[in-house]
Order: structure tokens, then sequence, then C-alpha cells
């Protein structure tokens, strides 16, 4: 335990604070924080959790002047802060949040949050502005010209001088962890890579590794090196908006915020051993036991649809699941090109259309991934071992 | 004191140093900037939208103030640090428990965990302020290549402690390469790379090995992460800072609505 700040905590969160025993994390609380606690463990669950975001976020884009209130945002940080300091009485969220190398992570969420209401309140008011016919907020401003020393060397220097005062202030108080020394030999259970991969690693449950670790990465830093080249759209340059593109702030909304932050959330609070799901206040027992029931699209379409045993050649086997990807990624984006589409490939051209739409194939094929494993346990569209070729 | 001051300044010395006068005239102000060669990745006016904290975040300039200060106590660390199976444990816990107060470490630690997180945020405001569309799309892209190498730096220090943590999170990472379509020994058509029999790609010479010099992480996958997490990593990002600061204020500084 980091000696210093939980010799600073008052005392029943210092008594929280000592390692569990072996009694299982088991506590005594009231109905009321039981209930809560509960409540809890039940809506982190992976599937809830991943759809709760998706709508979360939906509502917060649809109903976005509601959100950018400042009142809204101070009663949510509260809220916040409240069911933080609830939470850290038990042990077993705080045997994980008090990590000093999770200490991080809260912050990434803290400022995540603040600096997506701020953007989403400027582009609010921008989008009214632009509206009634006024100059946008930067727009007013961006007409005056100042000089950078002193304006912009002195705000830097402030900057510099709190930002490194906080810096001591945390080293001082937290001290960096180290634990066992290395040994080949015992591997620890869980283990995670580090924190910013953990969204890769979390999609290492419904995908293998070479799309997960391999071909996903590569892809979202293509995607964001053709970024400035797909998006065709003048609007929106240099100040907060979302009316004038909203395509493009959703899009990065949900990549961004769904899928690399709230997954790194996920996967280091929620994620203990085995890679198995724990809610925040559940004990991390080793001994828990996720069922494994998933099925490939082939054993469907063979076994169950046509009653027959899967034929041997992988190929053929593998039939239903190659015709399904083939036609995904290579009919459907010409087909969407002539038809619903069709003004898109005219506005950005053949090749900005293509890539494009491979790029975003991949994307949406997450979630629709992730959906089917949810609903239906789908496993594998294609599923051959013997190429090591499952996607 | 203001005797001393104006004598200061007018010594050749600081003349020599500082060839303009105080800079409270717009002509000084103009030569503070551009006789610096620091100062001089900045253009000599901004607009007044493009330096406010709510529409930049400052992030661009956390991220590289905290590369000043990784730079600073890595160099530091290095004193005392030795890359070898049987040192390197055993340094990082000798700086914990016979420094009082020791903050280098610290510091290093939670200001790399912060950069990861600053350069997050920056390009999300990059993004959300559409400052990558013309004619940013270039330093966008020079952008991308910093957040990876970002990314790089993080992951290679990651393993430097040598303890639990660090070895195994590298495992986990780098176990991802064996996937590699082609050249890794477990990944698709690896194995259409073999002749008569003899496989090409196995584990001893897929990108996993190369990555960690071994079939699994070791003391040679030490000493490589060290050295790019040193030197490598940190020379090329900074090439790329420089480039991107310069590109800001070529593309015609922050960018703003016009
Ligand atoms: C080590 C990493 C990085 C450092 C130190 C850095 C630093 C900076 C700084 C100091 C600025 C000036 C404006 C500001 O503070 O917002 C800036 C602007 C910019 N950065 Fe970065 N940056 C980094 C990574 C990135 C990344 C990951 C991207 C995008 C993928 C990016 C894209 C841009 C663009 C397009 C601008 C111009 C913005 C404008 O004109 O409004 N940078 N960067």
């Amino acid at each position: 335990m980091h000696s210093l700040l939980a010799s600073m905590l008052p005392g029943p969160l210092c008594a929280a604070a000592l390692p569990v025993g072996g009694g299982g994390g088991h506590v005594d609380d009231g109905p009321v924080a039981a209930a809560l606690k509960h409540a809890a463990n039940w809506l982190t669950e992976p599937t809830r959790y991943s759809v709760a975001s998706i709508l979360g976020l939906i509502a917060v884009l649809y109903f976005r002047r509601f959100f950018s209130k400042v009142w809204v945002v101070t009663v949510f940080f509260a809220l916040s802060t409240a069911f933080f300091v609830f939470a850290f009485q038990d042990p077993n969220f705080n045997a994980i949040i008090t990590k000093p190398d999770n200490v991080p992570i809260i912050i990434l969420f803290a400022t995540v949050v603040f600096f997506s209401w701020l953007a989403l309140r400027r582009a609010v008011i921008n989008d009214e502005r632009t509206k009634r016919g006024e100059p946008t907020l930067e727009g007013e401003l961006a007409k005056q010209k100042v000089f950078t020393w002193p304006d912009l060397v002195y705000s830097e220097l402030i900057c510099l001088v709190l930002f490194t005062a906080a810096m001591l202030v945390w080293s001082i108080l937290i001290t960096a962890p180290i634990e066992e020394p290395a040994a080949t030999a015992r591997t620890p259970n869980p283990s995670k890579a580090p924190w910013y991969f953990l969204g890769l690693q979390e999609l290492l449950v419904y995908f293998d590794p070479w799309i997960a670790g391999v071909l996903l990465p590569s892809f979202i830093i293509v995607g964001l090196c053709a970024i400035p080249y797909i998006d065709t759209n003048p609007k929106g340059n240099g100040y907060y908006t979302f009316e004038e593109r909203p395509f493009a702030i959703s899009f990065f909304w949900v990549g961004f915020l769904l899928f690399w932050v709230s997954f790194v959330i996920l996967g280091t609070f929620l994620r203990g051993p085995n890679w198995s799901f724990f809610g925040p206040f559940e004990y991390w027992d080793l001994h828990k036991l996720e069922p494994m029931v998933n099925v490939d699209l082939s054993t469907w379409v063979w076994v169950d649809i046509l009653g027959k045993p899967r034929p041997d050649n992988p190929f053929v086997r593998e039939a239903p699941g190659i015709v399904l990807l083939i036609g995904y990624f290579l009919v459907l984006p010409p087909l969407l090109g002539k038809t619903v589409m069709r003004k898109m490939v005219t506005d950005m051209g053949m090749i900005r259309f293509n890539v494009f739409m491979h790029l975003f194939l991949w994307f949406v094929l997450i979630p629709i991934k992730m959906g089917l494993r949810w609903t239906v346990n789908l496993k594998y569209f294609i599923g051959m071992p013997e190429y090591f070729f499952n996607v | 004191m203001q005797k001393l001051f104006k004598y200061v300044r007018e010594s050749q010395i600081w003349k020599s140093v500082f060839r303009h006068g105080y800079p409270d005239t717009p002509r000084n102000r103009t030569l503070a900037v551009l006789s610096n060669v620091f100062l001089h990745l900045h253009p000599v006016k901004v607009r007044r939208s493009g330096i406010r904290l709510s529409y930049t975040w400052c992030m661009g300039g956390l991220t590289f103030f905290l590369f000043l200060i990784l730079t600073l106590t890595g160099l530091l660390l290095m004193f005392y640090y030795r890359p070898t199976a049987d040192r390197a444990y055993e340094d990082i816990f000798a700086l914990r428990e016979h420094v009082p107060i020791g903050v280098m470490r610290e510091m290093h630690r939670w200001g790399a965990h912060l950069m990861v997180i600053s350069v997050w945020l920056h390009m999300y405001r990059v993004f959300l302020t559409g400052s990558y569309k013309p004619p940013r799309e270039f330093n966008w892209n020079v952008g991308v290549i910093l957040l990876v190498l970002t990314l790089l730096l993080s992951f290679t220090g990651y393993l430097l402690p040598w303890d639990q943590l660090a070895v195994w999170a590298i495992t986990v990472g780098t176990n991802m390469a064996r996937a590699t379509p082609l050249l890794g020994h477990e990944g698709p058509l690896a194995s259409a790379l073999s002749f008569g029999g003899i496989d090409f790609i196995h584990a001893g010479d897929d990108v996993r090995f190369g990555l960690l010099a071994g079939r699994f992480v070791g003391e040679g996958a030490l000493l490589r992460f060290y050295v790019l997490h040193c030197v490598g990593f940190p020379l090329i990002a900074a090439t790329l800072m420089a480039v991107h600061f310069w590109r800001v204020r070529k593309d015609g500084g922050i960018s703003g609505p016009l």
C-alpha cells in the first residue's frame, strides 16, 4: 500500500484500505448499500455495459442542448464523486481502484468526460450562433491578433509552473509501485497488457489475435492517417460544431469514447482472472468460470440447418462464412455506392469512397460480431484453425 | 534594484545573449520571438482565439512539456539503472528503498501515463475542431506518427523495471505479433511460406522473435527495449516534434475560422 496516501485518509477509509483477507471479500452492508452494489455489478456486465454506453452516447449527442448545460455536468461529477466515496469503502472496489497505476485511468475518465462536455457545449453555442447568422465563438476572437510575447509565452509559462507543482505533489504522495521480480515461469492471473492497449485486449474476446492484435491496430493507424483525405467536408475547420459535420463527430465519438476509452476502463476495472468479468464490488475469484458455448457459423449451417456432419475439406466446410464475408467486403461497397450512397461516390470520388468503405466496414464488423456473440453465441464466421485463419 | 537590472541589461554579456531590448514594444516583442531559436517555432503574432485554453485545452503544449519532463527525469534514472536481467530489478528497487522522498521515478512513471492521456486528448481536440482539414492534413499525419511513438515509448519503458507486471504486460502485448499474417508463426498464411516441408516462419525467426531477440521476454528483449526507449524513439520523436511545431506555424498558426 502506498503508505503516505493511506495514512492521510480518515479512519473508515483507512480501515477499508487494508488488504482483503481470505474471506472472499465478503462485506456486511446495509440493505441500501447492498442493493446499490448489486445494481452496479449487474449494470457493468460487459453486454449491458456496452449497450448502455452506446445508448448513452446516442442520447448525449441527440439531446446535446440539455447535456451541454453547466449544471448537468456539475451534477454528473457530484454524483460520480459521491459514488466514488461510497464505493471506496468496499474492500473489493478499493483493492482495484487504489492501485497507484490505476490513478491515471481515473484521470483519463474525468478529463475525457469534462473535455467532451466542453467541446459539446461550444458546439451547441456555435451552431446556434451560426443559425442566427452570428460569428462563432472562435470567429469573434480570431479577428484579433496578439503578440506571442507576452500573451502566449506567459500563459505557456504559467501552465508549466502549475503543472510541475501538481506533478511533484502527486509524485511525493504516491510512490511508484514495483512488484515481485520477473519470473518467466510464474504467470500472473490476470496478465494484462499496458492499460492503453486494454481496448485491444478486450477485443480478443471476440476476435483472434491476428485481427484484434495486428489487423485492427494497423487499420486504426492507417484510418487515422486517412481522415484528412477522406473527409471532404470543408466546413467546421477551426471551431467547434456538431451540426456542420454530424457524421464525422458522431463517428469519432463512438470510436474514441466507446471503443477506446470505455474499453480501457472496462479492461482495467472489470476484467479479472482469466479475463472473466467482475463487477466493481465483486471479489476477484480465481475460480470463476464463464461457460464457453460459442458455435461456429459452419456448425450451424451444416449441422443445425442441413442436418449433416461438417465436411472435411476446410474450404467447403467454411464456404458459408467465406461467401458471407466476400459479400460483406467486396459486394456491399459497390452495391451501396450504386444505390443509397450514390451521392457520396460523386462527392468523394471512387478511390476515397472505397478506402473509406473498407475501413468503415472493418470498424462496423466489431459491433456486429459483438452483437452476434451476445445474442446467438457466434464464435467464428470463418473458422480455419488449420491455417490460423479465424474471423 | 532598478539600477541593478538596468546595469545587468546593459552589460556586454547580457547584450551578447539577447540582441534586442526588453520586450515591451512591438519591435522588441517581435525580435524576442524571432531571434530565439526555441520561441521562433512560434509565429510572432497569434490569433486570440487560438491561444484560449477553452479552444486548445493546452493539450499539445502539455504533451510536449511532459516529453521534456520525461527526458530530464529519464536521463537521471539512466545514471542508476543497468539494463541486465540480474541488475535491472535491483536498481529500481534500490531507488525506491534508499532515496528519501525520491520523486524521479515517480515523475517519470506518472508523467508517462499522463503523456499518453494528453496526446489522446490533443488528438481528440484537433479532430473536434476540424483542424486536420486543409492545409493541415500533413501535420495531422505527423501527429499520428507522434501518437504511435508515444505509445511505443511507453510500451518499451514498461518493461524496464523488470518486475512481474513489466514482463507479463510485455509478454501479453508482444504475443500478438505471433499472429501477424505471413510473418508470425501462428499467423494466417505463415504456413504458406514453407518449401519442401521446411517452414520459413517458425518461433525462432518470426516478427515476435525479432521484437524480443528471443522466443520469450528475456535479457535480449530487455536490452533491445532499453536502447529503443532511451535513444531510438526519443530521437525520432524529438525530430518529429520539431517538424510538427514548425508546420503548425507554417500552416497558418493554430487553426481558426476565416
Ligand atoms: C508527442 C505528441 C504531440 C505533441 C508534443 C504535439 C504538440 C502540438 C502542439 C504544441 C500544437 C499547438 C496547438 C495545441 O497545443 O493544440 C499542436 C498542434 C497540432 N497537432 Fe499536435 N502534438 C502531438 C501529437 C499530435 C497528434 C497525435 C495529432 C493528431 C493525430 C496531432 C495533430 C496536430 C494538428 C493537426 C495540429 C494543428 C492544430 C491547429 O492548428 O489547431 N498532434 N501539436
